[in-house]
């Protein structure tokens, strides 16, 4: 992977080269995570904390994430801030380290986060030490509270959890971009690599896939896929694109008369 | 006396530890975080935390998730 040291995402004092972050969710065997990690270049990962079922043995998700890996632990199953703020400490307790992405959510039909919860679990995880990622609507107010509630990025829906349907928010996205002052990193609902590059080119600071990658015909091939196109992205976005000329066109070539003015 | 394990009735035997009742119910203490009262157990504490009846635990794991 090619690293350009002056763009590093700089969160909770962690300096990242990657700016596209993965999920362990929803593969057929997870047993090819390291594959995914290492083809995808991705340097965080999520993982989420569930009652154990003493009556079925599952495996352990953490034997398959290689040690490099920066874990963020989600509050996936909280309902409320209460709730979310329990998930983060056993989270923490557990060994994850500090990193928790906070994710409220009562509606199941739509999985859609409640940004108020988010708000107030956010102000106290802060304050007690966590670097926290809150999984939000793509909403100015929503992020202008996680701003003053200590966040260290903010994570706006693309679409839907696990929907697939790209980055249906974008003019929502656009607006955190230009007015948070903290890495906006689009999470859920991107489906394809063109839908993450484009995020990135609009000067989203990362994306968090799962779905798209895990669900995916071939997860290591699709996970280098869309580690190229976060860095396509990137690059795009530092070389700042040029301007959209609206109606008539605009030549590239010289519009100077040649052979005589065929 | 009888214990709440996530969410379900349980009956345990007095004087146990914590780390006794995960072994005997087949958990892999290396795996697993817990919750009891409401209050985060450290690994290093599961061999001298006494349970109590009425206690309230929540034994979880890392699953895979985004």
């Amino acid at each position: 992977m090619e690293a350009n040291n002056n763009d590093a995402l700089v969160i909770g004092g962690v300096s990242l080269t990657s700016r596209l972050f993965t999920g362990t969710g929803k593969y057929g065997s997870d047993t090819i995570i390291p594959d995914v990690c290492a083809s995808s270049g991705s340097q965080v990962i999520t993982v989420a904390l569930r009652r154990v079922d003493t009556n079925a043995a599952t495996g352990n998700v953490m034997q398959h994430i290689p040690k490099h890996m920066q874990l963020l632990p989600n509050t996936s199953g909280a309902r409320n801030a209460d709730e979310a703020v329990r998930i983060a400490r056993l989270a923490r307790a557990a060994g994850c380290g500090d990193w928790i992405k906070i994710e409220v959510i009562s509606d199941n039909k739509y999985l859609l986060p409640d940004g108020y919860e988010t708000a107030k679990a956010t102000e106290i995880l802060a304050k007690e030490g966590f670097t926290v990622l809150p999984y939000v609507n793509a909403d100015l107010y929503i992020a202008r509270d996680l701003v003053n509630a200590g966040a260290a990025a903010v994570m706006p829906l693309g679409a839907p959890i696990g929907s697939n349907r790209g980055l249906k928010t974008k003019e929502m996205v656009r607006i955190l971009i230009d007015e948070i002052s903290l890495p906006i990193i689009v999470d859920a609902g991107i489906g394809a690599p063109s839908q993450a590059c484009e995020a990135m080119e609009m000067g989203a600071a990362a994306c968090l896939v799962n779905t798209a990658i895990a669900a995916s015909g071939d997860p290591v091939a699709m996970g280098r896929a869309f580690g190229e196109a976060v860095r396509a992205g990137r690059a795009a976005y530092l070389a700042q694109t040029a301007a959209v000329s609206t109606g008539t066109a605009d030549a590239s070539s010289p519009l100077t008369g040649f052979l005589g003015g065929m | 006396m009888q214990l709440t394990v996530n969410g379900q009735m349980q009956l345990c035997n007095d004087d146990t530890t914590l780390l006794e009742y995960l072994q005997g119910n087949g958990v892999d203490v290396k795996a697993v975080v817990v919750e009891l009262n409401r209050t985060v157990v450290t690994a290093d504490d599961f061999g001298t935390t006494v349970l109590n009846d009425g206690d309230v635990l929540e034994i979880l794991q890392f699953v895979g998730g985004g």
